[in-house]
């Protein structure tokens, strides 16, 4: 037994391997990634990893290895879970043999999100037990209660953390794995082909059983009734840890009820909870889940009691919580008075700062190549998921929409279907080709509907922390795999067209694109250039202050936060600029050069 | 502040190592037997962004972000950013240890405007809490790396003793946890941001 310092997401791993997984898998999202990369980082032996290429792949391999027995984890963010909403709605009717836990990341907020849906309210919908943590500690805790869980009811179960326990850090006493990862053996039978007689069996022997659970979790160590009446108030997830820091500040105590598994609810030790009280408040982030049992259950028992929350508008609906905001709700909940806190007047406004492609980023080059190829020309630029989003700001303006992952080459076919004289362009990224953008490209080459494929390739998934896809030649685990080249991959698909360039060479780009949009049909450009942040720099830039008219065209047109103004004249921050010359390209008199 | 309790901001731009201090600190905190809770910004915020790390050391503290008004120091990587993050500070009673050099965003050039920290700093004096401000530019010269800025800033608040432990221990920490061709360099950064704590440097 060692004690660390543990990210949330960390100690899931750490837990999920005491609970002895055999296998995991996933797609990367904020803010699951770092589960299943700790899995393989902290590994003992025996697990098998994988990125698979969506979620909806990821649970269905994760599902085949539950049904031999096998001990299994999918990880993903709580839009992965739309994506895997399909093989999960049909499993929780199957089942599983091996535990199997589904681990999605909400993200309240949202920070890095395209929604705040509330897996919490997924699991009601899937018929799932759900587990909830609050930090760090409970979340190593918690997930191996879900592997038991699991496997005695031979059930899928899902595992809800959200960002702030997911990158939070705390202390964590790890212990050495109990449970070594079973051998698969798959037994054939019945149970395991979803046809509608089966189907009808298991929807009724499920409705029995969640009742049940509920009553069952009501004694669960992280659900806990506890304090004075006769006000009360109800809490899940970080939440409560907000709700327990509030209560120190403000300095007053009341009932509490912890609710560590939403789904199914647990109605005994919530109707013990309610017993005397004559006002809740109930505090949650996303939607308002206990608040909604508890009124049902109020309202079953006729109940004199009054709850607050979001639908009263004591608790804010949309963003997350945070200590001042429940601080705040407590105060008038309670009615004592909240602490000012003062800060001293005529703070100067800092900076905005919104996300921005880094310095060298080959995105920028790309995206600069197809607007001036299009300078003047109707055109619109669908974009997708990933660091690639980001090229809708200023000055580049060049992703007009964004929807989900590998929406964009489908949008654009709906876009050219109702504006037909216009040039559609679908820009995606290289894991989101994969994931869900080859479906998009059959579906124009079969339906014959003209668009030009912009392929961003930077050799890796950026914006989660850099994962490995099947474009790469490497897995997850470290092994060499057989790369998948999407050039070929287009081919086969019929695609008409395919050029493949390297964006930081302006002129060749450009020229590329105009190629492809005079092709017609589907067409496709595939810029290759790495990620900064796989490759290593090339030689600084500089501003020749001699040549330099100050008419910051290279300001102006790119946006690349490596080019900066002082004392009114452009300089290039040499801590920043990753030397990708794309500024030398664009500058109108020869004045940025190799730095001397 | 005690040492046993202390309740930490860190902020800057995304890409100065924000995150990578905040965990040399509690590194240090846990090996020196105290609870440690932190909570961080990574993701799209990290693209340029302003980035938050929130660290609490003690056993007191639930929440993993810290409220506002409590906070014993903020170290900020950049004058905006502190300004920015002063509603965490307890008024009276805490310490802005500031890098100098305003990172001006893509935004401030776009819209030709110059974005002066300057007047961020003004601001930060005037309000009366203690503000050491730590030449970044200048350290990074002196240890020929551009990225030393953090392990800087650290010196210069452990000197300050607002981080309950002191500059030996962070060193231990650094020769741990960095790899070995970086470790001078930050040793060197720690010594040299003290300085500026004690007032030899400006």
């Amino acid at each position: 037994m060692s004690r660390e310092l543990l990210m949330g997401n960390h100690a899931i791993a750490a837990g999920a391997i005491r609970a002895g997984i055999g296998v995991v898998t996933g797609y990367p999202g904020t803010p699951s990634s770092e589960i299943l990369e700790t899995v393989v980082k902290r590994s003992p032996g025996g697990i098998y990893a994988e990125w698979s290429v969506n979620e909806k792949v990821a649970l269905e391999v994760a599902a085949g290895a539950a049904y031999a027995g096998v001990r299994s984890m999918v990880t993903m963010k709580q839009v992965g879970l739309n994506v895997a909403s399909d093989p999960l709605m049909s499993l929780a009717y199957i089942g599983v043999k091996g535990g199997m836990v589904v681990v999605v990341a909400d993200d309240p907020g949202p920070i890095s999100s395209q929604t705040e849906q509330d897996t919490r309210t997924f699991a009601a919908y899937a018929k799932l037990p759900v587990f909830d943590p609050a930090s760090p500690e409970e979340a190593y805790q918690m997930i191996q209660d879900a592997f038991e869980l699991s496997e005695r009811l031979s059930t899928p179960v899902l595992f809800r953390p959200t960002t702030r326990v997911c990158h939070g850090y705390a202390p964590i006493e790890v212990e050495e794995r109990t449970v070594s990862p079973a051998e698969g053996v798959f037994e054939r039978g019945p149970g395991w082909v979803i046809f509608p007689r089966l189907s009808y069996a298991n929807h009724g022997m499920i409705e029995e059983r969640l009742p049940r659970l509920g009553e069952e979790l009501s004694t669960y160590r992280y659900n806990v009734v506890a304090g004075p009446g006769p006000r009360g108030i109800a809490t899940g997830g970080v939440s409560e840890v907000y709700v327990r820091e509030a209560l120190v500040i403000l300095g007053v105590d009341c009932r509490l009820f912890k609710v560590g598994t939403p789904h199914p609810f647990p109605a005994a030790a919530a109707r013990e909870f309610l017993d005397g009280l004559d006002e809740v408040l109930v505090i949650e982030e996303l939607d308002p889940v206990i608040e909604r049992e508890l009124l049902m259950l109020a309202g079953e028992d006729r109940l004199a009691v009054t709850i607050h929350g979001k639908r009263s508008g004591h608790i804010q609906r949309a963003g997350e919580n945070t200590v001042e905001s429940v601080v705040a709700a407590i105060a008038v909940f309670l009615g004592v008075p909240a602490p000012v806190v003062s800060v001293c007047s005529g703070a100067p406004q800092p900076p905005a700062r919104p996300p921005v492609l880094c310095a060298g980023c080959p995105h920028r080059a790309s995206f600069y190549a197809v607007k001036r190829a299009m300078r003047g020309k109707k055109a619109v630029f669908s974009g997708d998921i990933g660091c690639y989003t980001l090229g809708n700001a200023a000055p580049l303006e060049m992703v007009d929409t964004c929807l989900c992952m590998g929406a964009g080459v489908t949008i654009a076919q709906g876009l050219e279907r109702a504006e037909p004289d216009a040039t559609h362009f679908a820009f995606i990224g290289d894991s989101t080709f994969f994931h869900t953008g080859i479906p998009g490209v059959v579906n124009a080459v079969y339906n014959g509907t003209d668009i030009v494929l912009v392929v961003l390739d930077n050799s890796t998934t950026a914006m989660t922390g850099h994962q490995t896809h099947p474009g790469l030649g490497r897995t997850v685990q470290g092994e060499v795999a057989v790369k998948v080249a999407i050039a070929p991959v287009l081919e086969a698909l019929g695609v008409s067209h395919i050029e493949t360039c390297d964006p930081m060479q302006l002129a060749g780009a450009e020229a590329a694109v105009r190629r492809a949009v005079d092709a017609g049909g589907v067409s496709a450009v595939i810029f290759e250039s790495p990620c900064i942040a796989v490759t290593t720099p090339g030689p600084m830039y500089e501003v020749d202050p001699d040549l330099c008219t100050n008419c910051q065209v290279c300001v102006q047109r790119l946006g690349c936060p490596a080019i900066v103004l002082a004392d009114d004249a452009v300089r290039i921050d040499t801590s920043l600029c990753y030397g990708c010359s794309i500024c030398a390209q664009v500058c109108p008199t020869g004045a940025i050069g190799v730095a001397q | 502040m005690s040492a046993e309790a202390c309740d930490l901001i860190f902020c800057g731009v995304g890409g100065q190592g924000v995150v990578l201090a905040a965990k040399l600190v509690s590194r240090a905190a846990l090996d020196a037997g105290l609870s440690v809770r932190t909570a961080e910004t990574i993701g799209m915020a990290q693209r340029g962004g302003s980035v938050v790390s929130h660290v609490r050391i003690g056993p007191s503290a639930h929440s993993p972000l810290i409220p506002h008004g409590t906070a014993d120091a903020i170290i900020a990587f950049e004058p905006g950013e502190a300004v920015r993050c002063l509603p965490y500070l307890a008024p009276g009673r805490g310490t802005v240890v500031v890098g100098r050099r305003a990172m001006p965003p893509v935004t401030a050039a776009l819209a030709r405007l110059e974005y002066d920290g300057s007047k961020m700093l003004g601001y930060l004096r005037e309000c009366g809490e203690r503000v050491i401000v730590v030449d970044g530019d200048a350290v990074c010269e002196a240890c020929g790396s551009s990225k030393v800025l953090n392990t800087a800033l650290l010196g210069a608040a452990a000197e300050a003793g607002v981080l309950g432990f002191s500059a030996d221990d962070l060193e231990r920490v650094i020769r741990r946890s960095l790899a070995e061709r970086f470790v001078e360099m930050n040793v060197k950064a720690l010594a040299l941001g003290a300085g500026y704590t004690r007032g030899d440097l400006r």
